[in-house]
């Protein structure tokens, strides 16, 4: 699948918008991302959301993400 | 948690009234125990000694004087922590300085003593022999080669092509999509300028305060005034080497948070000085504290750049934000690069945010955090670009509003929102055609914020005569206890008055997030329709064995159990108060349980409108008129998100004119007091109308949304709008105080 890298994260994966990872989970995809990017691993560790089409996940490791859904990393989310 | 897709529209009998709330007589009655309202027997009084410089070595600390007062029972300085805090070292370098002081106020010892006055004398006492070093507070110049250096050994994360040399920007930050330089290559308007907007503080009336206890054996208890109880169990735990279990944290009454209280600025001291003296130890910060040594929000520093074709589209935007965090990582200027352009459907976007440090107190959060500096500086530019273009304002915003489908200036495109149908409502609006008097203009704006859900646990237990007590664990700042009520009621189909809701400490409930990004409504709001819904399910099974029939043949309906159809048998309703008397015979107790992470808390969008008079003589602007539409989602109790509205625009309206946070020479904070950092006071506003869109969020089950941190993001550009619109200039800071708007008046 086709995931969409935010700005700060594409220099450290190769300097594209995006990456083609095989993945059917929120943990898959950033285990995948890890595996092929090792650079990246900072970010997701200070934390990170996925938005699947345009739903945005924080919390669920374990949701699936259907074939064709629009991916995308962001950081995570904070609030006041 | 998966988005849950059983939203459906229903007709409500207690959502979407206006019932009051269970709090409100203990608090017009001063009954309501806040944080300094605890007294434990044998207390101490906790005072901080606060450094007097804004950034220097501690070469030595002689506490011995102090120490020797009759009535003192400990003193703590750092060397009295763990080396080793359970990654919150910037959060106790905050409370209690180590090696260096950061900012004026920085917290270098404590003292507990049989008095606060007798305390503040023994802090008195404590020597510190300080190396003075130079210091920076503004976040332009701390990014200039050669400013002083306040963290040695930082490193730019997010910059792979930083230099592997001091700096003071922690880390850098992009989003966007589309090749910029090509859309505005299209463009036949380009508008650029430059913003800064000064630190504001929450104001929250409630200074911090806590009573706290630790015993040798590593158990103790904290009562204090937080946004989230858990995070602070957590927090202190760590710090302190003990283990969560053996903290017990009770969230008072709360007056007032915005973010500011969503960490912990006292309670660690306290809890040290309680550990050596073997007393409890309560320690309330005045204002002069809270200003200096709590976390204000950023300044900030932002350059924007918008083009657009002479038909009205908008073709490219990039700008660059650097926002301060005080002396530590952690600004939101991500957040504030993430929303600068979210209202917009742009098709080349681009946003760059360095975070940058100062020697000024730790950033706290603020109501959307981030956002509404950027909002400043993008909806300017928006407006001037409109006018550049001689489109009107409104259209302008209209013609290239977000809407469902939109590629997000952040990234993913957007689902269900709600931007459009607030600018259509603002257009219909009677405010945005009324006649303006002489020498008034009109602002508008719009603002974006995520919001999001988070860990939450509830129970629900269901009382022997009928009632209900429901027990939710984020603290209750904007009337969450009241909606809780609500939606219990709703689902359980029994009155909003049997039930009441409690906060309960950390003991009582799973871990639960902090009362904080807009989330209680949704999340806690989720669960305790789960928990309902799971107490329903064992009622439904208890009237079946009372009636001798499964519980798949019963189905609940208005607040009582009924057979499901004829087959199930014929049998009268019995109501939820008849189940629960012969709970006893049933098996037991009766109760509802649901715990959650939740997700798809659905994006927020809002447009403001202000009418503001500037005076050509003092340059002081006065607000006649303003109007909040927001999308809410389904608006749980109207008047509180109503209220959510008018408290967010009425601290964004402080912020627009007066709040700011000055520094002298030195880097002393001037003005530490609600006299010289003035937040608008009723006489200062006009009533605020509100208008509510409720366009429902696929997922909740009700369709409610987060409210609390849109309404403060667009006050500040569209107040600058409408005094461009009053007075003809436009202005570059926020705030917009009286000094800076006659100056513009002057230069103009």
């Amino acid at each position: 699948m086709r995931v969409a890298l935010w700005g700060s994260l594409r220099p450290y994966a190769g300097g594209a918008a995006a990456v083609e990872l095989e993945a059917g989970t929120i943990r898959e995809l950033l285990a995948a991302l890890v595996t092929a990017h090792p650079g990246v691993a900072p970010f997701l560790e200070s934390g990170i959301a996925v938005s699947i089409d345009g739903v945005v996940y924080q919390n669920s490791p374990g949701q699936t993400i259907p074939a064709g859904a629009e991916v995308y990393l962001l950081p995570r989310l904070r609030g006041g | 948690m998966p988005l849950d897709t059983n939203h459906q529209t229903r007709t409500y009998k207690i959502v979407g009234q206006r019932p009051v709330r269970p709090d409100g007589v203990d608090k017009v009655t001063g009954r309501a125990r806040f944080g300094a309202d605890m007294t434990a027997p044998g207390m101490l009084w906790g005072v901080m000694l606060r450094s007097p410089h804004a950034h220097a070595r501690i070469v030595r600390i002689d506490a011995s004087r102090a120490e020797a007062l009759p009535g003192v029972h400990s003193v703590v300085t750092r060397a009295d922590f763990p080396e080793e805090s359970g990654g919150n070292d910037d959060v106790l370098d905050h409370c209690i300085a180590g090696d260096k002081a950061l900012y004026d106020g920085h917290g270098i010892a404590a003292v507990a003593a049989t008095s606060r006055a007798l305390a503040r004398r023994a802090a008195a006492l404590i020597a510190v022999e300080y190396e003075v070093l130079p210091h920076v507070t503004d976040v332009d110049a701390a990014i200039e080669p050669g400013a002083p250096i306040i963290r040695a050994g930082l490193r730019t994360s997010g910059d792979p092509d930083a230099a592997d040399a001091d700096t003071n920007i922690a880390s850098r930050h992009e989003f966007g999509h589309g090749d910029v330089d090509a859309g505005f290559a299209q463009a036949d308007v380009i508008v650029e300028r430059s913003f800064t907007t000064g630190a504001s503080h929450q104001g929250y009336i409630e200074p911090h305060a806590c009573l706290a206890t630790l015993n040798s054996g590593g158990q103790g208890e904290i009562w204090c005034c937080t946004q989230g109880h858990f995070a602070v169990r957590n927090t202190c735990a760590a710090i302190m080497g003990i283990e969560a279990s053996q903290l017990r944290v009770t969230a008072s009454e709360i007056g007032g948070g915005f973010g500011g209280k969503t960490t912990v600025f006292l309670e660690p001291v306290a809890l040290a000085l309680s550990r050596k003296s073997g007393r409890p130890v309560k320690m309330v910060m005045d204002r002069e504290d809270v200003f200096r040594a709590s976390g204000p929000t950023s300044s900030s520093s932002i350059d924007v750049k918008i083009g657009a074709t002479k038909d009205g589209r908008i073709v490219a935007a990039d700008a660059t934000l650097r926002y301060q965090g005080g002396a530590y990582p952690g600004s939101p200027v991500d957040m504030g690069s993430m929303s600068a352009f979210a209202c917009y459907d742009m098709p080349a976007v681009r946003t760059v945010g360095f975070d940058v440090l100062c020697n000024r107190p730790k950033q706290a959060a603020y109501r959307a955090p981030g956002a509404p500096m950027a909002a400043f500086a993008v909806e300017s530019v928006i407006d001037d670009l409109a006018r550049e273009l001689r489109i009107d304002v409104l259209d302008f915003r209209i013609r290239n509003a977000a809407k469902d489908g939109t590629q997000s200036s952040y990234g993913p495109k957007y689902d269900q929102i709600g931007l459009l149908p607030t600018l259509e409502a603002a257009k219909a609006h009677p405010h945005w055609t009324a006649p303006l008097k002489p020498g008034e203009g009109r602002g508008i704006a719009c603002g974006f914020w995520f919001n999001f859900g988070g860990e939450t646990c509830v129970s629900l237990n269901i009382n022997v005569d009928g009632t209900v007590g429901l027990s939710v664990g984020t603290p209750d700042i904007g009337g969450s206890r009241a909606s809780m009520c609500q939606m219990a009621a709703e689902e359980l189909g029994i009155p909003y008055a049997d039930i009441r809701t409690i906060v309960a400490d950390t003991a009582a409930l799973g871990y639960n997030d902090v009362t904080d990004g807009s989330r209680v409504t949704f999340a806690t709001g989720l669960a305790t329709i789960e928990a309902a819904r799971e107490a329903i399910g064992k009622l439904c099974d208890r009237a079946g064995q009372l009636w001798g029939i499964p519980a798949e043949a019963v189905e609940w309906r208005d607040g009582a159990a009924h057979p499901a159809g004829p087959n199930a048998g014929r049998f009268a309703p019995m109501t939820l108060a008849e189940i629960a008397a012969k709970a006893a015979e049933t098996g037991g107790p009766i109760a509802g349980h649901h715990e959650v992470n939740a997700d798809g808390a659905g994006v927020s969008f809002g447009t403001h409108i202000a009418d503001v008079a500037v005076d050509p003589g003092t340059g002081r602007t006065t607000v006649t008129r303003y109007t909040v539409i927001q999308d809410a989602g389904k608006a749980v109790h109207p008047a509180y998100v109503e209220g959510q509205f008018q408290g967010g625009a009425a601290q964004g309206i402080g912020w627009a004119l007066n709040e700011e946070y000055i520094y002298d020479d030195d880097g002393h904070l001037l003005n530490a007091g609600f006299l010289d950092y003035r937040i608008p006071v009723a006489s200062d506003l006009p009533m605020i109308d509100t208008q509510i869109l409720e366009i429902p969020n696929p997922g909740h089950p009700y369709g409610v949304r987060g409210v609390g941190e849109t309404p403060i993001v667009p006050p500040l550009p569209t107040i600058a709008n409408a005094i461009r619109d009053a007075a003809g200039v436009r202005m570059g800071h926020a705030p917009m105080s009286p000094p800076r708007v006659l100056a513009a008046l002057k230069g103009a």
